[in-house]
């Protein structure tokens, strides 16, 4: 008989929260430290959504999302998570750049990124302090109808070289493009450039599990394999889940699972108005991802060649080529054993943009055929930076876009979460059903670790006021 | 509350979420943003700070009453007239 996951759990919670991404979890901890029942229910074995590691033979640890963050999350976590997180937390040395426009490498901080625009791309320091000023001062309620390359061409126009520079670690770290509102890069552009690229000390796996540890001591209880299949909604209310084949009732669900399958699928489009669900359909999702991971044999080196490095050999920037499954552009990071102290082993992560349909409908045959010239292609294409890869290597394998459908359960396999128009939508839930809320990847703004967490927060303080009102009411009609 | 009462309950939650700022020299009429590293998400904070310790609720559209201190004295004292510090 199938183990119970779900063995113990009470019939009812003040609320329930479908996934565990980085979102769900910080919510799920705000919402058990502000003093309401909180029930996290994770589908996969781990905790952590996209924020996920794996193990491999020969002691390897290969992390999925780990490529950097902004100093921001320092405070994020020192704030809602605890101290000892926050702690945790490093600062990359070094990225660099290789591509037919630039090569060098850079601290990836605005001090640098000065220096280098002027001396390298010899623009004057006004213009590149006037665009920093004017990155850093765009918010929310700008006008949305300037796009990113809009932006660049006023302040540098004709020059795809500084497009390229300013755009594609950004395309990398979101999925946002040149054709998106300039706002969502002035906000993730300047978190960025605040103080460079951090990461954290002990690798995901560590963060994931000393998150465990603070949820558990705030009284969330949280539950692996345990899969939402409905949002139990009744008189425009959610009343809780159906989940693992057993209803658990609650006045709050929140859901970190994708915003499309929130509505449509784990709702259903019969309890939303027409008007909302004509402009959730038009939601777009960003890309998903490719990446091909390296596990380097016990007692080999890899020399010191920056944290991230960002290749490509195209002639320009193109989100487009970025996701093209002829791959002409990577990401490496690069981690070393300072990263997981005591373990001194070596890993390379390779990450590509990808599209869903690319890979989606191919033969079973054809796929794996595909996964094998992926793996092929970048171990040559690191030859360039690492010689000797393939006699120090030995584990590697390949994920797709269907490899992150089927782990993260996201429409088309999204890495990225939703376009901006998606952050309104997920915001309007409440509006629709009470009860309802959604977090996570959306918008652009809300994705990637800072947003992600910052949204958590965001969205449980919604739910927080929900919950007290609810409960006062419950107080008010009992005493009367 | 008086205004002192609100002013030092403000100063209380600041405190707390911004701890490496010194509040001695905060100037009532200018913004706190332009004084303090402050962020969006530390104004989101001072909105949960009041609702755990004091049960007031500040609706979004009236985030912008928390810009400077003398506009969140004005805003908060109002709702705040009735109640003791908390310790």
């Amino acid at each position: 008989m199938a183990r119970n996951w779900l063995k113990g759990a009470q019939t009812r919670y003040d609320s329930v929260v479908i996934g565990s991404g980085l979102a769900g979890m910080t919510a799920a901890n705000m919402l058990a430290k502000a003093g309401h029942s909180v029930l996290l229910l994770e589908q996969h074995y781990n905790f952590g959504g996209l924020a996920t590691w794996f193990k491999r033979k020969g002691g390897h640890i290969l992390d999925i999302s780990l490529h950097g963050f902004p100093i921001g999350m320092i405070k994020t976590c020192r704030k809602y998570w605890s101290k000892e997180i926050a702690d945790s937390i490093v600062r990359l040395q070094g990225v660099r750049f290789d591509n037919p426009q630039f090569t060098f490498s850079t601290t990836f901080d605005k001090i640098d990124f000065t220096n280098i625009m002027r001396e390298r791309f010899g623009v004057l320091k006004e213009v590149i302090d006037d665009f920093f000023v004017t990155a850093r001062e765009m918010n929310f309620y700008d006008n949305l109808s300037m796009t990113t390359r809009d932006l660049f061409e006023k302040f540098f126009p004709g020059r795809t070289d500084i497009h390229r520079l300013l755009m594609e670690p950004i395309t990398y770290a979101n999925g946002s493009t040149l054709d998106d509102p300039a706002v969502t890069y002035g906000i993730v552009f300047s978190n960025f450039m605040d103080k460079g690229v951090y990461t954290f000390k002990g690798g995901t796996d560590a963060l994931v599990k000393k998150m465990k540890k603070e949820m558990l001591k705030n009284g969330v209880d949280i539950r692996n394999h345990c899969l939402v299949d409905k949002i139990l909604v009744e008189d425009k209310k959610t009343r809780g889940v159906r989940v693992n084949g057993r209803e658990i009732e609650s006045d709050v669900v929140l859901s970190n699972s994708s915003l499309p399958a929130t509505i449509h699928k784990l709702t259903g489009d019969e309890h939303f108005s027409p008007e909302f669900l004509e402009e959730a359909r038009k939601v777009r999702m960003n890309n998903s991802s490719c990446q091909v991971y390296m596990g380097i044999k016990k007692g080999e080196k890899i020399d010191y060649t920056g944290d991230l490095l960002f290749t490509s050999v195209t002639d320009e920037f193109s989100a487009k080529k970025l996701c093209d499954k002829n791959v002409t552009s990577r990401t490496f990071s690069f981690y070393y054993p300072e990263i997981r102290p005591g373990t001194n082993q070596y890993s390379i992560v390779s990450s590509t943009n990808a599209n869903f349909e690319d890979w989606a409908n191919l033969t079973e045959e054809e796929y794996l055929k595909e996964k094998d010239k992926l793996i092929e292609s970048t171990l040559t294409a690191l030859e360039k930076y690492v010689p000797d890869i393939r006699s120090k290597v030995d584990h590697v394998e390949a994920s797709t876009p269907k490899t992150f459908k089927r782990y993260t359960m996201h429409t088309r396999g999204s890495s990225f979460g939703t376009k901006f128009e998606g952050l309104k939508i997920s915001k309007e839930l409440p509006e629709q059903i009470a009860g309802l809320f959604h977090t996570g990847s959306v918008g652009i703004i809300m994705s990637g670790w800072l947003g992600a967490a910052n949204y958590g927060v965001i969205v449980s303080n919604e739910v927080d006021r929900f919950l007290r009102k609810v409960k006062s009411e419950r107080l008010e009609t009992v005493s009367v | 509350m008086t205004r002192d009462d609100v002013r030092n309950a403000v100063i209380g939650i600041l405190t707390d979420i911004a701890p490496d700022e010194d509040f001695d020299a905060l100037k009532d009429e200018e913004k706190l943003r332009d004084q303090f590293d402050l962020d969006s998400m530390d104004f989101l904070d001072i909105v949960m700070e009041l609702r755990k310790r004091y049960n007031i609720e500040v609706p979004e559209a009236d985030y912008e009453q928390l810009v400077t201190m003398t506009s969140c004295i004005d805003y908060l004292q109002p709702l705040l007239k009735n109640q003791q510090m908390a310790s």
